[in-house]
This record gives structure tokens, sequence and C-alpha cells, in this order.
């Protein structure tokens, strides 16, 4: 998994509520035979191109200096919907190392943190104080995200904390895989395992 | 809640005040997530993880030949191919008379997982075979969903095998591989949530009904950070695919996880089932089984209770399960709605080309589909058939039945239901998940509008520029007949 320590760039407020997983990739592009890198071009798609296929100028992702910015400033409940993992992959592909967001949808939240990509939770006061500083100065503006020291540093220099559990933090900073930590503990499995097959037998077909 | 002690069961109150003498001497009782859950924890992993066991792990075509092979290739060999069950369902054609190459885009991914499954004894219920089907229509029919398992699938709406009395759950493909190499997840607890349903279902209510109601009153992410458990006298009277839809939509307000207790109900649907235990080991599981259920003295850290007086037959109007409306009421108005939720409101509206404040009953629709792993079972398909029956659809409106599974249109094509949708004008088609998500190209048009029995109505969900209503088989099935939207009691 990439290592996630700290990302300094423009953060693109998408001020919508519900962002779902079917809107960042379109299940199709899922099927069709695209590799995982190769999702960035597909990312917010419904948003991003009108139905011909040209870039829709309205949409903040194809303004200056938005387009390839690493994080996304977002509302309540940023990636509900489908488990699809491919919204995490064409995020990444796009660019995007961070999104800030009050709260994420558990299952894109889990997939986050396997891909390497930071789901920060703010409370929605405090986003909508940072899109108002990177609307403000567009040109300059920049937002830090350090994970080692859990904070937020806005536009202009305010710090803001963010929480994150330890064991997600750790394996972020270190680009940890957890099978390999889990196989550490593949003696305590088989043994419950095995006891398990005695007290619940109709469970092991 | 739990304060109130003369609500639970005798002797309640003196646990209460053991309890509070001695934490350790006498727990608290156990909701149903919590007894399933603390039984599966293989160890603790600190911070507030566990290692989880998983009893069940299913696959489909999407991600599963994927994620075997990435685990393969990572140098991990399925740990426990004989809890591993797949069905391909997300990428074929439905079309009558179809193969994996009716649509060329999906057959690579059938293939692939034809070919993992095989080669690690994995059992597939493949195209063309019995048992083939949707796969949270699969696991239940096949009896491989049982009460007090755990069971995930890269799918959110794994939550439906919840009414079974099962944890079930959707996850990412990275956590489907790391369960595929270990049989185990590393997970934190979520927080528990009851929503209690008390009273009658009113005419032309269903479980869909119910849960498309709970969501609009608590909103799409309400459930996030939490499980949930079903409950009250209408969800007991419930029978077991309605409780599978019920669950089904959990995800629709934001928890992974969606459970109703396992009771009679639960056994005599599973009892005989092809993977369901026997015999004696029937009567040992049953047993196990009967002590799942919350203890009346079990805490929540949340609790609603909705009253069945107040749920009538329900239509989405908007772009999010949360913007959902009783069939006679008017299509809200922003203006009038929470200052918060104004912006999603205009736009839902725009997307969905309605004007505020009118009825929404009598909107022209152009497609109607009955299908899903929300409403495609044979009772969902009775229902619909009894609104069909002796009528013909609107000339302008395309309706699709897709049954979930192969076992299912057999039943269905044994009771003639085919006949009653075909002579009606509506196609009858082979299991899988069809338009609910487009993803095997079957789309509703750009700028139509469908009423779906499916699970989701978001921008582009049934196609780029669809507009999706959705609604219960027998509400669908009423649309597709009038033409438009309209309410099933009138009918």
């Amino acid at each position: 998994m990439d290592k996630f320590t700290k990302v300094t760039g423009v953060a693109t407020p998408l001020m919508r509520q519900n962002v779902d997983t079917d809107l960042i990739i379109r299940i199709e592009r899922l099927v069709d035979n695209v590799t995982r890198d190769g999702l960035g071009p597909y990312c917010f798609e419904q948003i991003r191109f009108k139905p011909d296929g040209s870039e829709d100028p309205d949409c903040i992702f194809n303004q200056q200096p938005y387009r390839d910015a690493p994080i996304i400033l977002s509302r309540e409940n940023f990636g509900c919907g489908s488990s699809r993992e491919g919204a995490v992959w064409a995020l990444k592909g796009m660019g995007v190392r961070a999104v800030i967001a009050p709260y994420f949808g558990d299952i894109f939240n889990n997939n986050c943190f396997q891909n390497g990509l930071l789901p920060v939770a703010l409370p929605i006061h405090e986003i909508e104080q940072l899109a108002d500083e990177m609307k403000a100065s567009p040109g300059n503006a920049r937002v830090t995200i350090d994970l080692e020291n859990c904070q937020v540093v806005s536009p202009t220099g305010r710090t803001i904390p963010f929480q994150i559990d330890a064991r997600r933090q750790h394996a972020m900073l270190n680009g940890l895989d957890d099978i390999a930590q889990t196989m550490s503990h593949k003696d305590v499995i088989t043994a419950w395992q095995s006891q398990d097959k005695t007290a619940r037998p109709w469970v092991w077909l | 809640m739990a304060k109130d002690w003369r609500r639970g069961s005798p002797g309640a109150d003196i646990r209460l005040l053991q309890r509070t003498l001695n934490p350790k001497a006498n727990p608290m009782g156990k909701t149903l997530f919590d007894k399933i859950w603390d039984s599966h924890v293989i160890t603790d992993l600190g911070n507030g993880f566990v290692l989880l066991h998983i009893d069940r792990l299913l696959l489909h075509d999407m991600s599963g030949g994927k994620a075997l092979k990435e685990a393969i290739e990572k140098g991990y060999p399925p740990a426990q191919p004989r809890l591993t069950y797949g069905t391909p369902d997300h990428t074929m054609s439905t079309q009558p008379g179809r193969t994996e190459k009716t649509h060329p885009p999906g057959e690579p991914l059938i293939l692939s997982m034809r070919e993992t499954t095989r080669a690690y004894g994995i059992k597939l219920f493949d195209l063309g075979q019995d048992g083939q089907g949707i796969v949270h229509v699969m696991g239940p029919e096949q009896g491989l969903t049982l009460p007090g398992t755990t069971l995930v699938c890269g799918d959110s709406h794994t939550s439906t095998h919840g009414g079974m009395g099962s944890l079930a759950f959707g996850i990412g493909s990275s956590e489907l591989v790391h369960v595929i190499a270990t049989q185990t997840m590393v997970q934190r607890k979520p927080k528990r949530l009851r929503a209690s349903f008390e009273g009658k279902l009113m005419p032309g209510v269903t479980a869909k009904d119910m849960i498309l109601h709970l969501i609009g009153e608590l909103g799409t992410a309400a459930g996030t950070g939490y499980s949930v458990e079903y409950a009250g006298s209408a969800v007991r009277a419930l029978p077991i695919e309605a409780r599978l839809t019920l669950c089904n939509l959990t995800i629709e307000m934001g928890a992974r996880t969606g459970m109703v207790a396992p009771d009679d109900t639960t056994y005599e649907y599973l009892n005989g089932r092809d993977y369901a235990p026997k015999g004696a080991m029937w009567d040992r599981a049953v047993a196990h089984w009967r002590a799942l259920p919350t203890d009346p003295d079990a805490e929540f850290d949340r609790e609603h209770t909705v009253d069945m007086k107040n749920v009538a037959p329900q239509i989405t109007w908007g772009t999010s399960p949360e913007h959902v409306i009783a069939v006679d009421r008017a299509i809200p108005d922003p203006s009038t709605g929470p200052e918060e939720k104004r912006g999603a409101w205009e736009a839902a509206l725009k997307y969905q080309g309605l004007e505020p404040g009118k009825p929404i009953e009598g909107t022209k629709v152009d497609w109607v589909f009955i299908g899903s792993c929300t409403n495609s079972r044979i009772s969902d398909l009775r229902a619909a058939a009894s609104i069909v029956k002796g009528r013909h659809k609107a000339d302008h409106v395309t309706a699709w039945v897709v049954p979930g599974s192969v076992r299912i249109k057999q039943e269905a094509e044994a009771e003639g239901l085919d006949r009653v949708f075909l002579d009606a004008g509506f196609e009858w088609r082979e299991p899988g998940c069809s338009m609910c998500l487009a993803s095997n190209g079957e789309r509703v048009p750009p700028g139509k509008r469908s009423v779906s029995t499916s699970n989701r109505n978001f921008v582009g969900r049934q196609g780029p520029g669809a507009r999706t209503h959705l609604a219960s088989p027998a509400m669908a099935a009423a649309a597709a007949i009038k033409g438009a939207i309209a309410d099933v009691r009138k009918i």
C-alpha cells in the first residue's frame, strides 16, 4: 500500500452532501478491462463531462486551480452507497490523495485505508471555512494535511486537529499491508477454527 | 433506555443491581449483534480493532474472479474454499437465451471466475445451472446463509442476509482479498441502532415501504457507524423474503449491516434447504440459534420506533433513497425544506425533471423494472403479478421482470406468472442484477423515467441521465399498467 505522511496542495470544494460511489465511478468502467491505475479519466465523469463527451466548464474539477488538486473538500457522507473500491482507485487516478468531509460512507472509509487515500473527518464549519479560504485566494491557497501530527493547516495558517485510529494511522504512515499483519496470527486463527468445528459443526460444510 | 428494567425479563432488575455492584459478576444482556460479533472474535488487535472470523464468503463476477486471482498472485491461496461460494449476477445479459457471450464486456469476468473457482474447488452456481442467481438471493435460497454466522461479499447489499439472522456486510476488493487469504477480517465494532416497527401493515404496504419510510424519517446517513437490528411486532410478522428486503436497504441509511433475530419463521424457511444442516445437526443448530435474539435488558446506542399506522406505500422522488414520500403526497418544495438540504433537493428535482408542490401520482413513466436483490423473489413476483393479472401495460411503457434466481424463475413459470407478465406486455427475462445498476449494459435511456423495485435512485444509476423512482413490486406493476406513478391502493 502507498504510504501517506503529508500532503500540501489545492483543495477542491465539492460542497455536496452524499457524494455516492456511483457518481465517483460508473460501474461499467469497472466491467470494462480498465486497470486500477487507468480509472482517473472516468472519475466523476457524470459531472465533469457533458453527454457529448466534452468537458463541462461549470464543473469545478475542470477549473483552475482545481484541476489535478490532491485534496477534495466535501459535505456529509462522502463515499456512500456501493462498496466498489474502484471509487478509491478512480480518485487516486485523478491525483486525489485525501478527502476532507464531516464523515464518510463506512465501506468507502475502509477502502480508503486499504489504498493509502486519507479520509479526514472535520466538523462541517471547519470545512466550510477551508472552502472559503480556498476561494478567497484561488491562485495561492494551499491546504496541508499532516498525518503524523494529525492536523490540517488551512490556507491562512490555522491548524485544525483531526482524529484517526492509532492502528490506521500507523498503517498509513508505514504503508502496511493488512494481510501480512493478519498472517502473523495464523496459529490463533487455526486454533479458533478447530474449537469452532466442535462447537458449531453445522457451519463447516 | 435499558435503565427502564421494568420492560426487561423477570430478574433483569436484579442483574442490573448486580452489575452496579460488580460489573463483571453478571454482565448486562446482549444484543443479537453483540452475541454474534463477540463469538467471532479470534483475537483483540488493540486500539478498538479485533480479528473477526468469517463463516461465509460469497463471490460474484464483478469482483470474485479478480479478487481470487489477486490473492493467488500475492501468494495466498483461498484459506477456506469450502466456506466460499460464488455465482455470476452483475455482468451478463438477462436476455432470454443469454450466455456469457451475449454481453461481451462481462465475458472475461465470468470466465475468470469460472477458472479460479474451479482451480480451488470453490462451488460456483454458474450460468445456466440450477442455483445461479443474484448472490443475495442465492445465499438464503440455498441455505448457505445461516443464523448466527458472519457473512461477507464484495457488494454493499450483503446486509440482505441479515434477514436470516446472519451478521452480514459488504466489503471492498482489498478486504475481499484479505478474507480469501485468511478467512478473517480486521474490524472495529460499530454502535447499535434498533429500529422497531410496531403495529400492522396497512393495505398496500410492504417491507419495501417500511424501510423506505424509515430512511425517509432518519436520513441516508443515520446508520453510518452503526449496526441495525429491526424489531417490533410488524417485523416479527414478516415472512423471510420480506425480512430480506428490509435488511437489503440497510446500507441506504448508511449502516453496513442490518439484522432480524431468527425465530420459527426463519427455521421453517431454512429447514430442508440444500446447504442447511440436517437431522440431529439441525436440532443442535436450532438450539444454538434460539439463544441468539437480543436479551430484554440489552442496551442500544440509539432506538427509533415507527408506528405502522403512519406507513403508506412509498415512492422516491429524488436522487437519494432519503428523498422519499408516501405516494399520495406532493413533490417536496425545497424552499420549505430544511435549509441544509435545499441545494440537494433543488439539484435532485432538476435532474428528475419534477416540479415541486405537484402530486407525484400521475407523473408519466417510461420504464418499469421489477427485479434486483431487493425485490426479485417469488413473493415479489406474485405481488406484482396480482396487480398485472388481466390487465395490460400502458403502450408507452417498457416493462421488465427479472427473476432473482433460476429457481425463482422456474417456480414462477410453474405457477404461470410468466404468462401473466407476458400477456400484459412485460418482458420475462433471465436471472441477474440487470437494470438495478446497469453493469451489464441494460440501461434506462437518458431522460427516461423509471419506476424500479431496486435499491438506489442515484444520479445515473440505471444509466446516464436515467430518472429512477424506487418502489415496491406492486407499486411498480401499478405504474406499468397506468403508465404513470400510481397508488397501488386504487388499483
